[in-house]
């Protein structure tokens, strides 16, 4: 920032200027590629087929198809036709939660939203539980239990497992996830006592370290609760805390309260992050220290010494060439910063290591961060698993002391790090059932598949935090012949009531113990219209540091040291993560999820090794940005070869590369097969824990070539210095304006503002003038918004052959920019950057321009002007000129390339290609055909309906009435979106807006500017400027 | 002779203005005459005790019984006619009783609809007067409105009364009656010209002078005039304009099902239900006031009246059957808007307060519904173009309508806020 100038890229391509790069970015369109197979028909064919073509129309417009309107035998008295229904329920998947609200229309839930009333998952969706609403429609679920691999009936195989469970007399599992709802355990345990089985949980991506070393810490194998809100200095040790983590959501939240700056408030945290990856926690952190993984011990061990030092604590010792090993020299700075915001800060590390964990533990005890950002009194029951107990049930197994299995809903031996060993001993069993909804890569081996309904057709309770609780009720009744599985376990135990009663039981007994004294049945009413609810406990535990310290210090000492010292190094370090998109992978058959871009690499429709630009030198990658080519890498592990595709990626640690969980799934169903390499396989299981960190991989270069679909350097806009603007937080101090980048046009009166010497005559808005405001401040990336727009308005997936051909259709998209602080002639400088960057995340949708270039070039008039500000398409009138694209200085609009529904060759668009999947489109919102243009309309059906709502109430619009999806996704509330003309609404408060005269906004708000101003067409959408916490050097 | 011409042709006109007597005259002579004579039966009762008689008959009669029809229990016009009061209250207060005596009256009744038990009502006298004398002015009601009907149309003159059937016979038979006088008239001009020429030649040329010749010899080249240049031309741009028009309507008509009438599965006829009872449309479309679809109303509103009304009927007995079955009734949809056009009929009929006849016609007399309006997007902009909002006492328009009236005199249309925008119905 010295010269207060940034260059920005959006990929290593463009830093480079690779020729292919440089051509491609010229273009509109790149699509060189031609359609495959339409070259050899000839012109008499397309004479042949125009004139068979007009005749046929001509018959068939003839007489109008006959249409039928079948309404119910006895209509629900809750169900109207075309209005929709909201239920408050629950999102499980895996152990992850999420309360929400299911929107229904005629019976079907087509939307989730964030439950607002619930203090654990922040009111707000992610990725997974946007996209789970089509996992309910996959058509790849069972219709009917399976017993011996043929359909059954329910009655049978109840007959058959309770005969088969009583005469087998060994060693009985029943094996889950983490679950963290009481009713349901309970089922569990009566099950277990019956039949005398054991229950064991486990997560796919272990807390096993962090839970222990808990538990030896303060004596609760739990997950405390953070709150980052109330942190001014957070230290991450390769913690992804803002992606991957469990409520991520939430904590997404509470960080970026302490985010978001105005004039009154110039405070902000300060994050630090040393990972190897670049992870969405790295790119929003002030500082990255890009570290090898098995380093990170040493950095904690570091830290905790130089903070006892100055806190005159006992210090760790043994650490002799900490600073020669590491070579970093700013810990003592951090250190310092930790001091002065006692209290007040957090110390967090992905380690699987209890003792790792346990260090942890005593920073933020010497920080006094417990009772205060860390509360252990409310504890998370989302991640409970235990590795330990999983090691032991696979040694009765392999030690053939397992009679019967069952697996709820988990898929072990696809991911489960002793996958091999269930896999081997699993025929071992005499009896072993499943009740996952698929045939997959655990339950094909099963006797049996007793397919448990979807959390959407479910009845279920949950406390995902201590006294937290929430309810998932049905939405729509099963769709196939499926149960939920607490329903057979209460069969199978013998039990006469179904869950539904056995909840409603439990709650019965549970509200005596609440202070409520209503009929039950209003406060069982109440408990499921809100879907969540809190009881207060004042049960307060706190720990006494000064005693255990020197204890647990003695404990650690050896296996810190033993680390720490396993300095052999050879190789590579690899690094297993979860990302954001096909995460862990048990909705791999979601074609949503697979074509969400990697919020960091942009990739979609497979997982790929990430490498840091000067190892692929040493590597020789060859990648062109052009084709989307790159190299495929030969990884050996244990004697075993593998191959996988390389992606540069700028801010991954030297020495290290990244590869993504959840993808090389074989029986997930035609989405999800075979799509990416299956990283679970490359955890080694010879540990007792799970360890994402593999050491001394040695990876080369196969020299083949592989196709990986990105979009990434689409229509890329350039280093224009309006489209991000940023500045530090000690030059927003100094002054708000910092950073702005201030455009003038030299005119012969001398220079003017842009908006001075416009060609246009304005707009008069007369009722409404729609307006968005986006803080890149609050912005972490994450991209739920991108699967809320996707699930609201229809839009269609393109699969990855499409997306090579940079044919995707998202509405709403996040260009992430690296930046640095070199110049852009300053070649060298800049490759240094590359090394570590800073990422900027800017969600880019249609601006809803006033002067809006599109309009003036549309020959038809399918693109126009409302007197509400919007810019509308109009898909009836286009007829696919693609001007308007051609014209739009934001490249955000999308042209119809195909027909992507009731089409074969789209057939992993399962939401339009398929009965069933089409049950999730939002029937307010057309399904576009072939040959039109389309882009974000600013939720146009929902501005319609939230004025219809005031215009029936006979009032005028309630700030609130409309709200976007992108926004409603958004747990940072970056997205603000409302009406400017209404005095009271939050978007005029959040913009400061002064005065609008002819559409043309004067606002007050010093972080607030329009991309590329300078061309003056006057966006509806505005960004806040991006301040960095950044530490003066 | 100019005079002899003049007279000639005021003949004509003469003859001409008389046979426009006749057209007038058949007219009359085929005008139907629908006058029924005046029944003066009409009685005049205490308008309170209808009233009162009316509501205790609406509340606990009309479930089996009306004044013309057979419900479940007999249509009970005229009732008192047959039986005696004293009959008719031991009958509504214990029909049982009745049957039981042996009364061959009401035994026969009992036998004729199927043995259906009367419920008993313990009415006092006064309300059993009440509902008897509420029978009794209904049926005299039904004479008085047919002749309230006739005396009607008298006064507004014929045109009314006349079938379009008719008005096309009396209509050809003018035009035939029309050509014929032409042709007669285009004889006797040439008869009169060859008189003239006649005469002229017999006289040798002292009866006309040269300008008379020239009118009497003036002979039309019929010939001549089809084939000269301008008629070919005018003929031929006629043709083509008339053929391209009717292309191009031909054309604007596809897609378009306006008469669209379908039959149904079931013989449902809103002529009964919304012209006959009055049945408000409310009552079975349900969604119409609150969504975005008016909603085909589900069997189990059906169900509301036919679990009693008319239970033997074919048709109805479909509606019972759908509903013991549990199976849907499948109607054919009359109306369809192509998917690429939003409509909510919550925004024009609860909000714009429309009238449901506004888009969908005389509902109220068709017995099979048929497609009333166009449905075309012409027609949807037209009726933007030209409806006022119906702001009044909305807030929702109150700064809109203040900033149109500081603009404009003429009332708010649709249109004026953003009505005819792309957006407001596709997206």
């Amino acid at each position: 920032m010295s010269k207060g100038k940034k260059t920005y890229w959006k990929g290593i391509e463009q830093l480079k200027n690779e020729p292919s790069f440089v051509k491609n970015a010229q273009n509109e369109f790149p699509e060189y590629l031609p359609i495959k197979g339409s070259s050899d028909n000839s012109r008499r064919d397309f004479l042949k087929m125009m004139g068979f073509g007009i005749a046929a129309v001509s018959t068939v417009a003839c007489e109008a198809p006959v249409k039928y309107a079948i309404p119910h035998v006895e209509k629900p008295q809750d169900l109207d036709p075309s209005l929709a229904n909201y239920y408050a329920s629950t999102y499980v998947m895996g152990s992850d939660y999420c309360s929400v609200v299911v929107k229904t229309r005629e019976g079907r839930p087509i939307k989730i939203d964030g439950n607002k009333f619930s203090k654990v998952s922040a009111g707000c969706t992610s990725s997974q539980v946007e996209s789970s609403v089509l996992s309910l429609y996959d058509k790849q679920r069972l219709t009917a239990p399976l017993l011996n691999k043929r359909e059954s009936s329910w009655s049978d195989v109840d007959k058959f497992i309770i005969e088969k469970l009583s005469q087998l007399n060994k060693k009985k599992y029943v094996v889950s996830y983490t679950i963290n709802s009481p009713s349901t355990l309970e089922v569990i345990n009566k099950f277990c006592e019956k039949y005398n089985a054991k229950h064991i949980q486990y997560d796919n991506i272990s807390y096993n370290g962090m839970l222990d070393a808990n538990f030896e810490y303060y004596g609760k194998r739990k997950l405390p609760f953070y709150d980052f809100s109330k942190a001014k200095t957070i230290v991450s040790f390769g913690y992804d805390f803002l992606g991957s983590s469990f409520n991520h959501n939430l904590f997404n939240k509470q960080f970026t309260e302490r985010r978001v700056v105005n004039k009154d408030n110039r405070e902000m945290s300060r994050l630090y992050s040393f990972e190897s990856n670049l992870s969405l926690t790295g790119a929003n952190a002030d500082h990255r220290v890009p570290i090898k993984s098995h380093h990170s011990p040493l950095y904690i061990a570091e830290l905790y010494n130089i903070l006892s030092k100055k806190l005159s604590k006992i210090s760790f010792t043994g650490l002799i060439d900490v600073n020669t090993e590491i070579k970093y020299d700013k810990l003592n700075d951090i250190a310092d910063e930790l001091i002065q915001n006692k209290g007040k800060s957090i110390i967090i590390s992905d380690s699987n290591n209890k003792s790792v964990q346990l260090l942890v533990n005593l920073i933020n005890d010497l920080l006094d961060n417990y009772g205060n950002t860390i509360d252990i009194n409310r504890s998370y029951n989302i991640r409970k698993g235990d590795d330990k107990q999983f090691s032991q049930f696979i040694n009765d197994l392999s030690n053939n002391n397992v009679s019967s299995l069952v697996f709820l809903n988990c898929n072990p031996v696809y991911d489960n790090f002793k996958f091999s060993q269930i896999k081997e001993n699993l025929d071992n069993v005499s009896l072993k059932i499943s009740t996952s909804d698929r045939i997959d890569e655990t339950s094909v081996k099963c006797d049996i598949i007793a397919p448990d309904s979807h959390f959407l057709e479910s009845w279920n309770d949950h406390e995902p935090l201590e006294n937290s609780f929430s309810f998932t009720q049905p939405t729509i009744s099963n769709i196939f012949d499926t149960r939920q599985y607490q329903d057979s376990f209460l069969k199978w135990t013998g039990e006469k009531n179904n869950f539904f009663s056995f909840i409603k039981n439990n709650w019965k007994k549970k509200q005596k113990l609440t202070n409520s004294d209503e009929p039950f049945q209003i406060f069982w009413d109440k408990l499921l219209h809100d879907g969540v609810a809190e009881f207060i406990v004042d049960e307060k535990r706190n720990i006494n540091s000064s005693k255990s310290s020197r204890k647990f210090l003695s404990k650690i000492n050896s296996e810190i040291l033993s680390i720490i010292n396993d300095n052999k190094e050879s190789g590579f370090e690899l690094n297993i993560y979860q990302n954001l998109t096909v995460s862990d992978g048990i909705q791999a058959n979601n074609p949503w999820l697979q074509e969400m871009p990697d919020p960091i690499s942009k990739v979609c429709w497979d997982n790929y090794l990430s490498v840091n630009p000067k190892d692929a030198n040493k590597l020789n990658i060859k990648t062109d940005s052009g084709t989307m080519t790159t190299n495929l890498l030969t990884l050996s592990i244990n004697g075993a070869d593998f191959e996988i595709p390389a992606i540069i990626q700028p801010g991954q640690a030297e020495g290290t590369m990244g590869l993504a969980l959840g993808y090389g799934r074989e029986l997930a169903g035609p989405v999800g097969d075979n799509v990416g390499f299956n990283a679970f396989g490359l955890i080694d299981s010879s540990n007792e824990y799970q360890n994402l960190v593999i050491k001394n991989v040695s990876i080369s270069n196969s020299g083949k070539e592989y196709r990986i679909a990105q979009t990434q350097t689409h229509e890329t806009i350039m280093a224009r210095e309006s489209v991000i603007q940023e500045t530090t937080l000690d030059e927003y101090k100094k002054d708000v304006y910092a950073g702005k980048y201030q455009f003038k046009v030299a005119t012969s009166q001398g220079k003017k503002k842009p908006e001075e010497v416009t060609l246009w005559d304005g707009h008069d808005y007369p009722n409404h003038h729609w307006v968005m405001s986006i803080d890149l401040n609050a912005c972490t990336g994450c991209g739920s918004c991108v699967i809320a727009c996707q699930v609201e308005n229809n839009v269609p997936v393109v699969g990855k052959e499409e997306v090579l051909n940079r044919r995707e259709m998202a509405w709403l998209r996040i260009d992430r920019y690296y930046s640095s602080d070199a110049d852009v002639e300053d070649l060298q400088g800049l490759e240094v950057a590359a090394e570590n960057p800073d990422v900027t995340f800017q969600p880019m949708m249609c601006q809803h321009c006033n002067n809006a270039p599109c309009e003036t070039v549309c020959p038809v008039a399918a693109t126009t002007h409302s007197s509400e500000g919007l810019n509308q398409m109009t898909y009836n009138r286009c007829i696919g000129t693609r001007y308007c694209a051609n014209n739009c200085p934001y490249k955000v609009r999308r042209f119809n390339w195909f027909k992507y529904h009731d089409n074969a060759q789209f057939d992993k668009n399962i939401a339009m290609n398929n009965d069933l999947g089409k049950m999730v489109l939002n029937p307010d919102v057309t399904v576009r055909s072939r040959g039109v243009m389309e882009k974000c309309s600013f939720c146009i059906q929902k501005i319609q309906e939230g004025k219809l709502l005031a215009k029936s109430e006979k009032r005028s619009l309630k700030d609130g009435d409309v709200k976007m999806a992108c926004g409603a996704a958004c747990s940072t509330n970056a997205i603000t979106f409302g009406d400017v003309n209404d005095k009271n609404s939050k978007i005029r408060k959040k913009l400061k807006v002064e005065k609008i005269d002819k559409a043309t906004l004067k606002l007050k708000e010093e972080r607030a500017y329009a991309v590329l101003d300078e061309i003056r067409v006057s966006p509806n959408v505005w960004y806040l400027r991006k301040v960095r916490n950044k530490k003066n050097v | 002779m100019q005079t002899k011409l003049t007279e000639l042709l005021t003949l004509f006109r003469h003859k001409i203005s008389q046979n426009f007597g006749t057209v007038f005259l058949s007219l009359f002579l085929f005008f139907p005459l629908h006058l029924k004579a005046q029944d003066d039966q009409s009685q005049n009762f205490d308008p309170s005790i209808v009233k009162n008689g009316e509501n205790l008959f609406k509340g606990n009669c009309t479930v089996c019984h009306a004044i013309n029809e057979v419900i479940i229990g007999p249509a009970l016009r005229d009732v008192h006619e047959r039986q005696s009061e004293e009959w008719i209250y031991a009958f509504i207060k214990n029909s049982q009783k009745v049957i039981k005596s042996g009364d061959e009256y009401a035994v026969n009744l009992y036998n004729e609809y199927n043995k259906t038990l009367m419920t008993s009502f313990d009415f006092s006298d006064e309300e059993l007067n009440a509902i008897l004398t509420y029978i009794k002015d209904e049926s005299n009601k039904e004479v008085q409105v047919v002749v309230a009907d006739s005396g009607q149309s008298l006064e507004e003159g014929p045109s009314n009364s006349v079938s379009s059937d008719e008005l096309y016979i009396s209509l050809g038979l003018n035009l035939l009656l029309l050509f014929i006088i032409i042709f007669v008239l285009f004889r006797f001009t040439n008869l009169s010209k060859k008189y003239v020429l006649l005469k002229d030649s017999q006289s040798k040329g002292k009866l006309l002078d040269e300008d008379d010749l020239e009118v009497v010899d003036n002979r039309f080249d019929f010939k001549k005039f089809i084939k000269s240049n301008k008629v070919i031309g005018i003929t031929s741009f006629l043709f083509i304009a008339i053929f391209v028009k009717s292309c191009i309507d031909g054309l604007y008509t596809v897609g378009i099902q306006q008469n669209y009438q379908p039959t149904q599965p079931i013989a449902f006829s809103h002529k009964v239900h919304a012209g006959q009872y009055e049945i408000d449309c409310n009552y079975c479309h349900t969604g119409v006031n609150i969504s975005k679809s008016a909603n085909i109303p589900s069997v189990n509103i059906c169900m509301n009246c036919h679990n009693a009304i008319n239970t033997d009927k074919p048709e109805i007995q479909k509606i019972l059957t759908a509903y013991e079955e549990n199976r849907p009734i499948e109607w054919v949809r009359v109306h369809n808007l192509p998917d690429l056009a939003y409509f909510n009929h919550k925004q024009h009929v609860a909000v714009g307060g429309l009238d449901c006849a506004t888009c969908h016609g005389p509902i109220e007399e068709m017995d099979v519904v048929y497609q009333y309006s166009e449905l075309t997007m012409g027609w949807c902009i037209n009726c933007h173009r030209e409806t006022e909002v119906s702001s009044k006492g909305n807030d929702y328009y109150k700064k809109l309508v203040e900033l149109h009236n500081s603009s404009s005199k003429k009332p708010m249309t649709v249109e004026d806020i953003g009505g005819l925008e792309c957006s407001k119905c596709h997206y």
